[in-house]
């Protein structure tokens, strides 16, 4: 049994966020349907395919089946084409309304509105339905149309302008999609609410989740130092208020580090114990707390000497057998192979009718009871016309060649 | 005021500074009633600040404030058998515990998950650590810091050849919250199913580390890349998609598709060096050469401000925002046109600001209700009223330590 097992969700996402979100649902055991076609592919279908090097063919959408990303955000999920600039195209999606619990979208406010799939339209075809959008910057607002690419969200936020080592210009990239995983949560945990909240009072309702505001929503320490002392918050490096030594320490090898934090005044007994009470700690400017905050640099500099001696995982196992909270700096490749890692199942493998064995990423929390997993491959453009149309909606065999011959579904 | 929609769920929160209050909070503001259980010397984000004035005070810490508003607050000491004991009266009518306490340390209270579900089978536990419940890593220790490290997103954050560096202010620990109230959430739904609680391990690593899968970690597998830092610039795809310095800030351009870019150009005047075929090819100039291809349009930015570019930039449709400051963003019209920022007073720490709501429900209000609770706020009316102490003895259990 899982969470979300007899829900069905109508997934209109593309790119990240809106798929994202909908895979974490589809994740938790519903069956989610997602709406694509031809004529507009989730633009993950497009790009550099895994197997071969077509590029140019790539991102014109010949290998729709064939793009990394898209696999990881899409697993689970079944796939109808619907034209819905076709004219039966939207019709069919209200036949389909009635069978589903949730619709989600990360359209720009409008569209599902101008399609005729607006929640009040929807709502009037099953009055319970549950609507999720996630427009970038929310759906009203001078900025609501505004083109919005996960690091654009960023900057708007204010979380880039943080981004950086401390009292140095801006790095301000996080080389990752940070707003859009976070939206796809904060939509996630909105619509296991709502099917909560349904559940209990049988009533449905529209969640708006703005990319923007999901961001700013969790930066309330600057927020909070500005609103009392009027400070900008800027770059702060690994910098912690309550920590020295906290810092990333270079290690043996080429770009390897491993973190090290200490927390209390036993920590850093216990790390100078470990380093074998090395002459340099006993000197009062790392005395206390206060004072290895301080002369951090010094303190950081003194540290990675004996580091860069060592290899990280080896620091990491030998200084957490001292009490001391060392880990290495991973990248993808360490967690791949770590062996912690691997026995939570972080990383799984799929079977894949075009790729073979893949890998995807498993599930980010364990529910002991009711957990979440991994039971299908993305689907292949299409893949499930035949079930939902034919079977779910029962189409006579003619009509659904019609439908097909006349690119309403294409 | 209409129902909202955690209302009647009872969450017990045992955990301090961001990663199980945060996951709290998320299912407070959703109407959840979440009492927070305190070590009598307080959460740590008590002394983290910021303060007013830089004077710490453990009522005014801005991070405390964010974290706990709309709970409850008791200090509690369970690693006393009476504040266990008090402990574990108050799970009886909770739905959901949220802890952070390891493995480790809750099995030698006798509280691990095995003994508590024998106890309450309908309860909920939400377990957040740094690296899970199971594995070798079970009983590290880790931070913020750790997490940001084990999760991998360290790795790709900073300048290249220099140290790798943490999501700012600890946002890696507010991510792992928000994955473990989704999780707790889907636990509750399914509770509505089976009759039955269950045990949510939240490992904060593996929460962030959602993030490596979507291009890293293919990029790895069919490349053979296992990571790298770009500093300003996403180091794989198409110039311009980086952050540059103008003449009063630094703003943000990405322009993945190609009549964005050309709208840029044109903005730009079209510029003699378009034609050069060495300039032509978008992702060799971010793959190879992005220093020499952000010094072409550079100066550009630097004759003019971030509101002009903006302006400029949103008239001819091309991606490309100012870097905002927190200043900027409080501030910000589109934000308060959307009523966005929250006021709410406290009576330590006045009437401040407030990040307001991640999402917007029509039937179910989210809502800022509460300030974050004083140290043993809640202490008599939980003690007194609910558990039957008696005001006498409040004194004896501060005491002897319990609360």
């Amino acid at each position: 049994m899982q969470p979300l097992e007899g829900y069905r969700v109508l997934d209109f996402g593309s790119a990240w966020a809106g798929p994202m979100a909908a895979q974490l649902l589809a994740d938790m055991g519903a069956e989610v349907i997602k709406v694509e076609s031809r004529a507009r592919m989730d633009g993950l279908r497009l790009g550099r395919p895994i197997v071969g090097d077509d590029v140019a063919g790539g991102d014109r959408g010949l290998w729709p089946d064939l793009q990394p990303a898209f696999h990881g955000f899409n697993r689970n999920k079944l796939s109808i084409t619907v034209n819905l600039k076709h004219p039966e195209g939207v019709a069919l999606i209200k036949r389909l309304v009635p069978m589903a619990d949730v619709v989600t979208n990360n359209f720009a406010p409008g569209v599902m509105e101008r399609l005729g799939l607006g929640y009040e339209e929807l709502r009037a075809i099953r009055r319970d339905i549950i609507v999720v959008s996630m427009p970038a910057a929310g759906e009203s607002g001078p900025l609501k149309d505004i083109i919005a690419y996960a690091t654009i969200i960023h900057a708007l936020s204010g979380l880039m302008s943080m981004v950086g080592y401390e009292g140095e210009p801006l790095v301000g990239q996080l080389q990752a999609a940070w707003s859009d995983a976070l939206a796809a949560m904060h939509a996630a945990v909105a619509t296991a609410t709502a099917l909560y909240h349904r559940r209990r009072t049988g009533e449905g309702q529209y969640i708006e989740v703005s990319q923007w505001e999901a961001t700013t929503s969790m930066l309330g320490e600057a927020i909070m130092d500005y609103a009392m002392n009027g400070r900008v918050a800027g770059p702060m490096g690994n910098y912690h208020p309550m920590m020295a030594p906290h810092n990333n320490y270079p290690c043996r090898g080429d770009d390897r580090w491993v973190s090290i934090a200490v927390a209390s005044e036993e920590e850093w007994q216990a790390f100078c114990r470990a380093l074998g009470d090395p002459e340099w700690a006993r000197d009062t400017k790392f005395a206390d707390a206060f004072q290895r905050q301080r002369n951090r640099a010094e303190l950081d500099a003194r540290i990675a000497e004996w580091t860069c001696q060592h290899d990280a995982h080896e620091v990491t196992e030998f200084l957490q057998g001292a009490g001391v909270a060392a880990m290495t700096v991973m990248n993808i490749e360490d967690q791949f192979l770590d062996p912690h890692f691997r026995e939570r199942g972080f990383h799984v493998e799929v079977e894949h009718p075009k790729v073979g064995l893949e890998w995807l990423y498993g599930q980010p929390w364990l529910l002991s009871d009711t957990p979440g997993s991994v039971r299908r491959h993305a689907p292949l453009l299409g893949e499930h016309n035949e079930y939902v149309f034919r079977q779910l909606l029962e189409i006579p065999a003619e009509e659904y060649e019609r439908l097909v011959k006349e690119q309403a579904l294409y | 005021m209409s129902r909202m929609a955690l209302e009647g769920v009872k969450v017990i929160e045992w955990g301090e500074y961001v990663s199980a209050p945060f996951c709290a909070r998320t299912l407070a503001d959703m109407g959840a009633d979440v009492l927070k259980v305190e070590h009598p010397r307080g959460d740590r984000s008590r002394r983290h600040g910021p303060f007013p004035g830089d004077v710490p005070h453990r009522e005014q810490s801005g991070l405390y404030l964010a974290l706990n508003a709309n709970k409850r607050g008791i200090t509690l000491n369970p690693s006393k058998a009476t504040g266990r004991a008090i402990l574990l009266r108050l799970l009886e009518s909770a739905d959901v515990l949220v802890e952070d306490q390891g493995a480790s340390f809750v099995d030698g209270l006798g509280l691990d998950y095995v003994s508590l579900k024998e106890r309450f089978p309908r309860l909920i536990v939400a377990s957040l650590t740094p690296y899970g419940r199971t594995g070798p890593y079970r009983d590290y220790k880790g931070h913020d810091l750790s997490a940001n490290a084990a999760g991998g997103i360290s790795f790709g954050n900073g300048t290249p050849q220099r140290e790798p560096l943490v999501v700012p202010a600890a946002q890696v620990s507010f991510m792992a919250g928000l994955g473990a109230a989704l999780a707790t959430v889907m636990a509750l739904v399914a509770r509505e199913a089976t009759g039955r609680g269950q045990l949510v391990d939240v490992a904060e690593a593996q929460v962030v580390g959602v993030l490596l899968t979507g291009y890293h970690l293919p990029t790895y597998i069919y490349k053979g890349i296992p990571g790298y830092r770009a500093g300003n610039r996403f180091r794989l795809g198409l110039y311009p998609n980086c952050v540059l310095p103008c003449k009063d800030g630094y703003v943000c351009i990405n322009c993945p598709q190609m009549e964005q870019y050309q709208r840029f150009l044109a903005l730009l005047g079209n510029p003699e060096w378009t034609n050069n075929p060495r300039y032509r090819d978008r992702r060799a100039m971010t793959e190879q050469y992005p220093d020499e291809a952000e010094g072409l349009i550079i100066p550009w930015f630097m004759e003019h401000t971030k509101e002009e570019i903006f302006a400029l930039c949103r008239e001819h449709r091309i991606p490309c925002v100012p870097v905002q400051t927190i200043q900027e963003v409080v501030h910000d019209e589109h934000l308060a046109s959307r009523s966005y920022f929250q006021e709410l007073g406290h009576p330590d720490a006045g009437r401040l600001t407030y990040p307001g709501p991640p999402y917007r429900f029509s039937a179910t209000p989210w809502g800022l209700r509460l300030p974050a609770p004083t140290l043993g706020q809640h202490n008599r009316e939980v003690l007194c009223d609910l558990l039957g102490y008696i005001p006498d003895d409040l004194p004896r259990l501060r005491a002897a330590g319990v609360i």
